[in-house]
């Protein structure tokens, strides 16, 4: 008689071996969970980080910054719909998730309760905040649930375009006129302290990371991401002659990173909690966006309808 | 009510298969062509898009994956590197 083996043995042993989960084997529950969970926040968090650029799209300096401007926001929505296709391989529907995200039950990445208030901020954002999502995202190209993979290596593929053209604009302020340098430096000054706090909650705090590390759905911890992209990104500062708004950052040679400065963890949770500058215009924008487009969501499913119907005539 | 679901391939040059790439919501094949176009080929990524409603795909079951491909299993004479050629033969 054939034996049945255990699905929970087999899963185990497929995600230690390396091997991807795909969408019709069996997975634990709380697998799933999390992969929806966190794959949702991640498509809402290219949805609603639309709108702090879409704000400077009709304002951009020039024609060329405003092409790449719209191209990129274009590859944001692309990025939101590669996203919320992989999540619903999981058996959740499109329409529960942008339901959860406009009740507020879901979560988005916090960065996009920030308001945008100068021209320089879409360089610090294409640099920093982008820059920041490449190094959370490249080693989930290899994360243990195929859909989400691959998903992550065509998004990764298009990001870096999205840093380069940030930095080129931060490039250009810093060695512009005294008051384009002042924007750029301003723009620092806003940014960095949020962009810190997107790789999330400390290593001690974060109770999620030890189980997704185990189920190689993350492969590095919040702490080492932060210490990675810090290191990455002072060296580009000092090329820009931006300083850091960090009075404590400092190489340390016998670590071989830089130390930092303490975060400000209770800004992180107030924001996340709904209280950032932003939270309530970015939820009614997409509240707004999702309720204005209902009639045209009708008018073409009942339009598709009826040209079916002549055809069967 | 939701709009259908729809599977994209993707051909990304003329001479290669097309190629699964995931998936979408349209109203019917035609804005399903276009979406997969705006949604999956920003970059010249591909000449030519097959999207196909996603009811329609029967997918084999992976529970039943051993049992399934069972049959291929045991017949190591479909490999050339069953039979024994001495090293003496070349373009074989």
């Amino acid at each position: 008689m054939m034996q049945t083996p255990d699905p929970q043995l087999l899963f185990d042993l497929k995600v230690a071996e390396e091997q991807r989960i795909e969408p019709k084997d069996w997975m634990p529950e709380p697998y799933r969970r999390t992969l929806i969970r966190q794959i949702s926040q991640h498509a809402h968090s290219e949805i609603v980080g639309m709108l702090p650029e879409g704000n400077w799209i009709t304002r951009a300096p020039s024609l060329r910054r405003k092409a790449v401007l719209l191209a990129k926001v274009q590859d944001e929505a692309g990025h939101g719909l590669y996203l919320y296709s992989a999540a619903e391989t999981l058996g959740v529907s499109r329409e529960q998730m942008i339901a959860d995200l406009h009740s507020g039950k879901a979560k988005y990445s916090s960065i996009f309760n920030y308001p945008t208030l100068s021209w320089a901020d879409m360089g610090a954002i294409g640099w920093l905040v982008d820059g920041a999502a490449i190094m959370n995202q490249v080693p989930l190209c290899r994360t243990s649930y195929g859909p989400y993979a691959r998903a992550m290596v065509r998004i990764c593929k298009e990001e870096s375009f999205h840093q380069r053209q940030g930095y080129e604009i931060m490039m250009t302020l810093a060695k512009g006129s005294q008051e384009q340098k002042a924007m750029a430096q301003d723009a620092l000054n806003r940014w960095w302290w949020p962009v810190l706090m997107m790789f999330g909650p400390k290593d001690d705090e974060s109770p999620n990371t030890a189980q997704s590390m185990q189920w190689k759905i993350k492969r590095f911890s919040n702490d080492e991401l932060r210490q990675k992209f810090v290191d990455a990104t002072v060296p580009q500062a000092e090329y820009l002659d931006l300083t850091i708004p960090d009075p404590d950052l400092k190489w340390n040679e016998a670590r071989g990173h830089y130390d930092f400065g303490a975060i400000n963890w209770e800004e992180f949770w107030e924001v996340v909690k709904g209280n950032g500058p932003c939270n309530r215009q970015r939820l009614e924008a997409r509240q707004k966006a999702h309720a204005e487009g209902e009639w045209v969501r009708e008018a073409a499913m009942a339009y598709a309808k009826k040209r079916v119907m002549s055809y069967e005539l | 009510m939701e709009w259908p679901l729809w599977e994209v391939f993707i051909r990304s040059k003329q001479g290669l298969d097309h190629k699964h790439v995931g998936s979408l919501h349209a109203v019917d094949a035609q804005m399903a062509m276009e979406n997969a176009r705006d949604v999956y080929t920003r970059r010249r990524e591909g000449v030519s898009i097959w999207v196909v409603e996603s009811k329609y795909i029967h997918a084999s079951n992976p529970d039943e994956q051993e049992s399934f491909f069972d049959p291929a299993d045991d017949k190591a004479y479909r490999h050339p590197t069953f039979y024994e050629v001495p090293d003496s033969i070349t373009h074989i």
